[in-house]
This record gives C-alpha cells, structure tokens and sequence, in this order.
C-alpha cells in the first residue's frame, strides 16, 4: 500500500530518476555475507574486528544483529553500506559485490545526523535533491512517509524544535525515501526513551510491513530484538563472530502485546542464555 | 489546536520583549560621568576633553572627517573581501588535505608571532604608497582568523554525516556545498566577525605607517599638533566603523544560520 500509493504518480521526467525505476532496477534485496573477517591496524598493533562471518539474508527479511558493545555490529554496517572494505571474504547484495560506497540502500544511526538547517521535511527530501530523482513525486512520497510516522503535523519543523524521538522518525523517513532495497540502522533507537522506543519498533514495523526491503537492524536490546526480527544473528566479542542465530517464529503483524505472551519470553530467555554462556551476562549464584 | 505561551507568564513575557538595552544604557551613564568629570573639576581641553567636546568638533568639521573615513573604510572593505577570497579556498584546502593541513597549518599559526606593525613598512617599500600596501596590511591581519576558523568548521561535520552523504551517492561536491559548508557557516561567519574588527586596525596600522589620508593619519596629524581633542574624534569614528562592520556582518549572520544555537539562544 505505502508503495503503490506513491509510484503510480511518477512520469518521465528529465533527468530525475523516477522513484519507480529506482524500485524496479533493484528487485533482488537478498544478501550474502561469506566468510568475512575485518582487522584494523591501530597503533596498539591489530584489531579482529570480524571473523569469518557468515550470513544468508532473505529477501524481504527482517534481521537483527545483537552482541555485547564492540563486537563488530557498527563494523558490519560499514562493510555492508560499502563504506569500508573487508580485509577477506565477500558481501553481496542483491548479487552485486560491494565494493565502494553502495547507494542502493538506506542507512539510519543512533545520532540521527539530521541537518540543522533544513526543516524536517526538507531534511527528508535531502535524499531526492542528492539522488535526483523527480522533485514532485519525491516530495509526495516524502509527505506519505510523514503522515506515516505521526509527523504530518511537522514538516516545517526544524530539528531543534522536535523530540529525540521525532528525529529519528524524520532520519527513518529520509532513509525510505527513495524506496530502498535494503534498510541498514545501527542502534537506532539506541538514545531514545522506553516509551519512544517502543513507539518507533511499531512505526518501523508498520513502515516494513509489507515486506518491500530488508531490513538489518543493529541492536543491544534483547527485548526490541525479539519483538522484531524474522531472526536474529547473535554475536560473541573478540574477535566478532557470529554465535547462533535464532528464528524468531512469533506471528504477524506483531503488536506491542506479543511480549506478554509466554512465546516471547522464550525467545528472551534463549538469546540471555547465549550471553551467559558467553560470558557476556554475569550473574550472583542464588 | 493552538498552542499558547502558558508557561510564561504576563509580566516576565513584557519584561522579555521589552528588555531595556543595558549596554547601551552603561555606555550612556559612562559618557555622562565623563562629561560630569570634566565640567565640575574643569579639566582642561588639551589633557582630556570633554565628549561635548569631541561631539563639537565631528559635527563642526564632518567635511573634514567623511572624507578620510570614506578612505579608511574602503580600505577595510577591500581588506576585509580580499582576506575572505584568499582565506576561504586556503581553508577549504587545509581541511581537505592531510598533507597540506600538516605543512602549511603550523606555519600559518606560527606566523601569528610576528607584530604586524613591524612588517607594515616593508609592505610600502615593496608596494608603494597607493591603495594597496594598506589593503595588503589589513589582509596580513584578517586573513588569519578567517582561515583558522573555517578549517575549524569544516573539520566539524560528524563523521557520520559522511558516510551518510555517502550511503546516498552524493558526489565530492554535493558532500561539500550540502553538508560541509552549511555545517561550517557559524564558525567561518565568526571568524568573519574577528576579521571585521582587525580589518579596522589593521587600516589604521597601514596609515600610521605612511599615508596622507584616512583616519589613522588624522590621528597623527592632530598628534603632532598637540590636538587631542582632534585625537578622540577619530578614534570615535573608528569605533563606530568598527562596530558597523561587526553588526554588517552579525545581520548576515542571523540570515544565514538561523537554525544555529548562537543565534537561537539570543533574545
Ligand atoms: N575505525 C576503526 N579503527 C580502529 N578500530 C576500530 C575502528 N572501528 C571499530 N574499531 C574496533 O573494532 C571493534 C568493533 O567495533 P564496532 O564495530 O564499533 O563495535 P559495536 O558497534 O559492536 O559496538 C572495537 O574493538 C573497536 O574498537
Ligand atoms: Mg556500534
């Protein structure tokens, strides 16, 4: 619904790159992590980073990536957005090697790096004015992504007038805008209150819900990661490795009530074992 | 729905929009003291006038001092373009290469130490009398500011911002005019600010050192003719341009950056 809405407006245009285009050029959203280690040369000497990674993301799939502080979570993202290279192994994405920036992908941070000078809404359009893409479809799919989130209300809003929480939702919108085959956050709701935070897990769902991207979502939440990913890649500290990875089989659409129900907990209970075993929960013996 | 100043009340919401100018006022009871100071204890003209006095002789003689402040000011404004045209490519350069930042910047700063007094004239041996040893003077002094502040700011943008610009294909340039530059505009404008107000002695500078024109040579010219009241007219005049040029570019400052808490935080 929230694509079809919007794509059947575009026209040709010039050179803007229609939103449809866009869309249709990149059907394929799987990825394939294979055997990817990471080091940084520091002047303490090296840095494992990531060791021999390996992951198979479906198409549409919700995945989140969960791991004590340092593990490598960030280190992915950056391998995945292009932004930085592997030391060995390969990630492709929609078959497609990455190998330098890869645009074909939005990206959200815990700071939400809004632009101070641009109002909400402009901050939305950033992503159509650096892409090209056609001006007024732009524009009523940014205004669609808004009205979604809650912040019809806020378009010419500068970013010091609005909450920590509508920052975020403004950044996701931008992320969104230009239908991305592939939605990558790092802790996103890492700086947000609990209440926000549950708020902006149901908006992201409502915004993925009909399964148009995938989405890599970064998080040091059990909790949010239960609530929702299709599966979630547990990751052990030094060097990052992936531990287990778990499928989360809770039915959709999810609402904030699952995680009163005894088969959420369970999966809770699932991933904070791997931690203590792991070593990275410790407990007083009872 | 529409939202009201209920958590201000009445009488602190007229004090706030009717805040008395209190610098304004201080520099009035100053000059007022003054002038009491003089006339009770009768202090004589040619130790200290009186700000009567220095207000008689600039409206009496405006003829006299238009002129050479219209020359004073065309040098800081010549001064104070050329600085920002050779002191922003230099900037962006610095911020943008590693190896020139690590050459050049400590040199640059380094090269703060020498008085530019002493170098001013070597400026007229080498470029003459004209126009353009005094331009060359003000740069000598503006120029600094501008450049170490717009480095500052543009090294400012989180690195975060990047990779984002990057995540959307944005090119060299457009990372540079969409997300550097305006990210750099309160730090590049505050520099402006300092080189306004070098600019104004940086000019005066120059005409002390040789100058048949503009306010730094009537300064001198009333100095070797004992006439101090002459003295404190000028230096008036090169504060208010001093202060006109500092406001110029404050009024361009809270058009261009609105959005910054510098401005934001102001009442
Ligand atoms: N640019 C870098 N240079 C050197 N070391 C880095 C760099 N980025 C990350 N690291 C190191 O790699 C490890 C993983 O970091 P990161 O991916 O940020 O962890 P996480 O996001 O899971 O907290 C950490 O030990 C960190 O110090
Ligand atoms: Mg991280």
């Amino acid at each position: 619904m929230l694509h079809d809405a919007t794509l059947t407006t575009d026209r040709l245009a010039g050179t803007h790159t229609s939103l449809d285009a866009l869309h249709r050029a990149s059907t394929d959203r799987s990825i394939a992590i294979r055997n990817v280690s990471k080091i940084f040369k520091t002047r303490q000497g090296p840095i494992q980073a990531l060791s021999a990674v390996n992951l198979e993301v479906r198409e549409g799939e919700f995945v989140s990536v969960i791991g004590p502080s340092g593990c490598g979570k960030s280190t992915l993202m950056m391998l995945l957005a292009g932004l930085d290279r592997a030391s060995s192994g390969s990630i492709m994405i929609g078959g497609k090697t990455i190998d330098g920036p890869n645009a074909d992908i939005g990206v959200v941070f815990q700071q939400d790096a809004l632009l101070e000078w641009r109002s909400a809404l402009s901050n939305v359009l950033l992503q159509a004015e650096i892409r090209k893409l056609e001006p007024k479809a732009a524009r009523a799919r940014a205004e669609e992504l808004l009205k979604m989130v809650g912040l019809e209300a806020f378009h010419e809003a500068m970013p010091h007038e609005l909450s920590g929480g509508m920052r975020q939702r403004v950044s996701i919108c931008r992320a969104l805008l230009h239908n991305p085959p592939l939605l990558v956050m790092d802790e996103p709701f890492g700086a947000l209150d609990a209440l926000t935070r549950d708020q902006l897990q149901v908006d992201l769902l409502r915004l993925w819900s009909n399964r148009a991207m995938t989405v890599v979502f970064i998080t040091h939440s059990i909790a949010e990661a239960v609530f929702l990913s299709d599966r979630i890649v547990v990751m052990s500290p030094r060097p990052g490795k992936i531990e287990t990875i778990i499928d989360v089989e809770l039915p959709r659409p999810r609402r904030l009530a699952v995680r009163d129900t005894p088969a959420y907990a369970h999966y809770v209970q699932a991933v904070t074992d791997i931690f203590k075993t792991l070593g990275v929960l410790k407990e007083d013996e009872a | 729905m529409s939202v009201q100043a209920i958590d201000t009340p009445p009488l602190q919401a007229w004090y706030t929009r009717y805040e008395p100018p209190y610098a304004l006022l201080t520099l009035i009871g100053l000059i007022i003291i003054w002038q009491l100071a003089c006339s009770v204890l009768k202090v004589p003209a040619f130790l200290l006038p009186s700000p009567y006095d220095i207000m008689k002789d600039l409206v009496f003689n405006a003829s006299y001092f238009v002129p050479h402040a219209a020359k004073t000011s065309l040098v800081v404004v010549l001064g104070f373009a050329a600085s920002v045209a050779i002191g922003m490519p230099i900037a962006i350069m610095l911020s943008y290469s590693r190896i020139l930042n690590k050459s050049l910047y400590p040199l640059l700063v380094g090269s703060q130490v020498v008085p530019k007094v002493a170098i001013a004239p070597l400026m007229l041996a080498w470029f003459g009398f004209g126009m353009t040893p005094k331009v060359v003077i003000v740069i000598t002094i503006a120029f600094f500011p501008i450049v170490i502040n717009a480095v500052v700011g543009l090294r400012s943008t989180p690195p975060q911002m990047i990779y984002l610009a990057q995540s959307m294909g944005a090119s060299l340039w457009q990372v540079f005019f969409r997300f550097c530059l305006p990210q750099a505009l309160p730090s590049i404008l505050a520099g402006m600010k300092m080189a306004a107000v070098l600019a104004v002695i940086g000019a005066v500078v120059a005409e002390f050192v040789g100058s048949d024109a503009g306010l730094g040579y009537v300064i001198l010219a009333a100095s070797s003719n004992f006439d101090i009241t002459r003295q404190f007219s000028a230096i008036v005049v090169l504060s208010a341009l001093g202060m006109a040029f500092f406001w110029i570019i404050e009024i361009v400052e809270r058009r261009m950056i609105p959005w910054h808490i510098s401005i934001r935080g102001e009442r």
